[in-house]
């Protein structure tokens, strides 16, 4: 059978997008050695720094579940005016370069603001420390929380609700026992996709907090002070990890097979 | 008993306008109306799922218009059944009893005989998303029924079944009706589901009532062109009428006697008009030479084109007959009907 000249350009397309991708990670993960890796693993500070990115993502992660979710039900099931505005404001984080993100919440968590001031006066410094990169965390992965987790609200028909408050539950009892229980799926993968932004941050934590360092940081100390060989180990512990994650997110967004 | 007076209903692009309608205690009750005209967002109006702009909606004579959809005390069964995929046939059928101060062994007897009712005693472990359609429309009806409702709502439960199943739920919902005496008001734009089922109905076009009556009555005697067209008559014509006489442009047909002079048209449903080979205008009123211009074979029936001087009409024959007759496109036939048949609006 002959091949479409437009099938060519699609296989050849997709051959090569996944190439750009795969090659230069296979080549980082080949290229230490495994004593390499190991003596890296040992290393107290790598160890603590990858340990501190996933706790703190983690946290960001947690953060996103119990803010985002009555948000992404609103704007689920809810249409008032401006929820477009609200659904951009929502995807902003995503848009902006991150040192922008990491010099906004800069500038509100000062002394010479109002929220700074607040911020203070309650013992809360951003400023080189795990709450800040917790806050710029959040600030980058909560877009990515809200909106699978709304998707996921959206594929529930509104007529389940509708018919379990007229067998007499209440909006809450509605949600916990027929929205919730339909889109904790959903709630999982947001919150993976949220850490996996969380971890993968680098631009806007270095602003806020160069200290304590999570693993992304690191890796540029350990590449800009001795070189692509001493920062490689550090990358591939983190790709693995990520990689995890990632099957995690896999596993959890293939729905079951219903069983008869 | 439900009762909506002047109910309005203001949605971006919709309106549904100043419906008044009583549903009688017992009665089994349906909305009829073409898809788009407002029928489901009364059901939701009545059981509270969408806020309504002005009006009262009363169920047994108490005020519901501000309830939250949880005190309507409103059964409510959907086309696509709207189970709850993540329980069993068994914890959908439940669902409301905690709501309602009720465990499963105080009313276990009644739960019983729902479950009996729609045979589903072999089914309760299932989940209920490998059950075939008429198999979750029964769980459906039975979990509304569970909490045992002051009115049942029904949005088209019928539609989306294999006429199989179809025939076997629109049995149950009968039987159901008559034994419980549940008050009942149905959505569908099926009219052999208005007739088996209801004892009323109302139609309802682009948010407005258009008219409501016996089931018989709105069937019959439409009381508007569209609903007229809507249940099937065919032959509406604008008309001059005198008294027991109507003319079509040059067509003069004899007609039940009329005093109403702002009525302005006929209209004879297609299986009142008799097609013959033989001219019986001497025994017969309203009987005309007519050419038939196009046969459609649906199956049972034929529906057969019939111009008469340039006013085209449609009629309703069993195939049997058309096969009979020998009719053919082109030919020359008779047709009648008779004056009573002729309704005036």
């Amino acid at each position: 059978m002959k091949v479409e000249p437009f099938l060519w350009l699609m296989i050849s397309c997709s051959l090569l997008i996944i190439a750009f991708i795969l090659i230069p990670l296979f080549e980082m993960v080949a290229q230490p050695t495994a004593a390499a890796m190991a003596e890296t693993f040992q290393d107290a500070d790598v160890l603590r720094s990858i340990l501190f990115s996933l706790s703190t993502a983690a946290a960001a992660a947690v953060i996103s579940f119990v803010l985002g979710t009555p948000f992404a039900y609103l704007l689920a099931r809810r249409t008032f005016p401006g929820k477009k505005i609200m659904e951009s404001v929502v995807d902003l984080p995503i848009m902006i370069p991150h040192p922008v993100v990491g010099i906004a919440l800069l500038s509100i968590a000062g002394r010479n603001h109002w929220i700074g001031q607040y911020l203070q006066a309650m013992g809360i410094t951003l400023m080189g420390t795990a709450t800040g990169i917790i806050a710029v965390m959040t600030f980058v992965g909560i877009p990515f929380y809200i909106n699978t987790v709304k998707a996921g609200f959206e594929s529930i028909p509104v007529r389940a609700e509708n018919v379990a408050r007229s067998l007499g539950a209440s909006r809450s009892g509605a949600f916990f026992r027929v929205t919730f229980p339909l889109a904790w799926r959903s709630m999982v993968v947001g919150m993976i996709m949220c850490m996996a932004r969380g971890i993968s941050e680098f631009g806007a934590i270095v602003i806020v907090a160069y200290h304590p360092m999570v693993a992304s940081v690191m890796i540029y100390e350990r590449f800009t002070a001795y070189g692509i060989k001493y920062s490689q180990p550090v990358a591939v512990w983190l790709i693995l990890i990520c990689l995890f994650l990632f099957l995690l997110l896999r596993f959890f967004s293939i729905q079951p097979k219903s069983t008869t | 008993m439900i009762q909506l007076r002047d109910l309005s209903v203001k949605l971006p692009g919709f309106t549904l306008k100043e419906i008044n309608l009583t549903v009688e205690k017992g009665e089994f009750f349906t909305l009829l109306g073409p898809t788009g005209a407002g029928k489901t967002l009364i059901l939701e109006s009545i059981s509270g799922m969408i806020p309504i702009h002005r009006g009262t909606i009363t169920i047994n004579g108490k005020d519901v218009s501000k309830m939250p959809p949880e005190r309507r005390g409103v059964g409510i069964v959907y086309q696509d059944s709207a189970l709850f995929p993540h329980l069993s046939v068994r914890k959908n059928i439940f669902f409301g009893l905690r709501y309602h101060g009720k465990t499963v062994r105080q009313s276990g007897k009644e739960l019983d005989a729902v479950i009996q009712w729609f045979s589903l005693e072999h089914l309760l472990d299932r989940s209920v998303e490998n059950l075939s359609g008429g198999e979750k429309q029964r769980v459906a009806m039975a979990r509304a029924l569970a909490v045992d409702p002051s009115v049942l709502l029904l949005d088209e439960p019928l539609s989306a079944l294999d006429p199989s199943f179809r025939e076997e739920i629109r049995d149950n919902l009968k039987t159901l009706h008559e034994e419980t005496g549940i008050t009942v008001l149905m959505v569908t734009h099926d009219f052999v589901e208005a007739h088996y089922l209801a004892q009323r109905a109302a139609v309802l076009n682009a948010g407005l009532i258009e008219q409501t009556g016996t089931v018989a009555d709105v069937f019959y005697r439409p009381s508007t062109p569209f609903v007229a067209r809507f249940v099937g008559m065919k032959n509406i014509f604008p008309a001059k009428i005198d008294k027991d006489v109507a003319w079509v442009d040059d067509l003069q047909f004899t007609i039940p006697h009329s005093d109403n002079g702002f009525r302005k048209y006929v209209a004879i449903r297609p299986e009142d008009i008799c097609v013959s080979r033989t001219n019986i205008s001497k025994i017969a009123t309203n009987v005309f030479n007519a050419t038939i211009t196009r046969i459609f074979n649906k199956g049972i029936y034929c529906d057969i084109r019939l111009d008469v001087s340039g006013t085209v009409f449609q009629s309703l024959l069993p195939s049997s007959a058309l096969y009979r007759m020998n009719l053919a496109e082109g030919e020359t036939v008779c047709i009648t009907f008779t004056p009573e048949r002729v309704h005036v609006l």
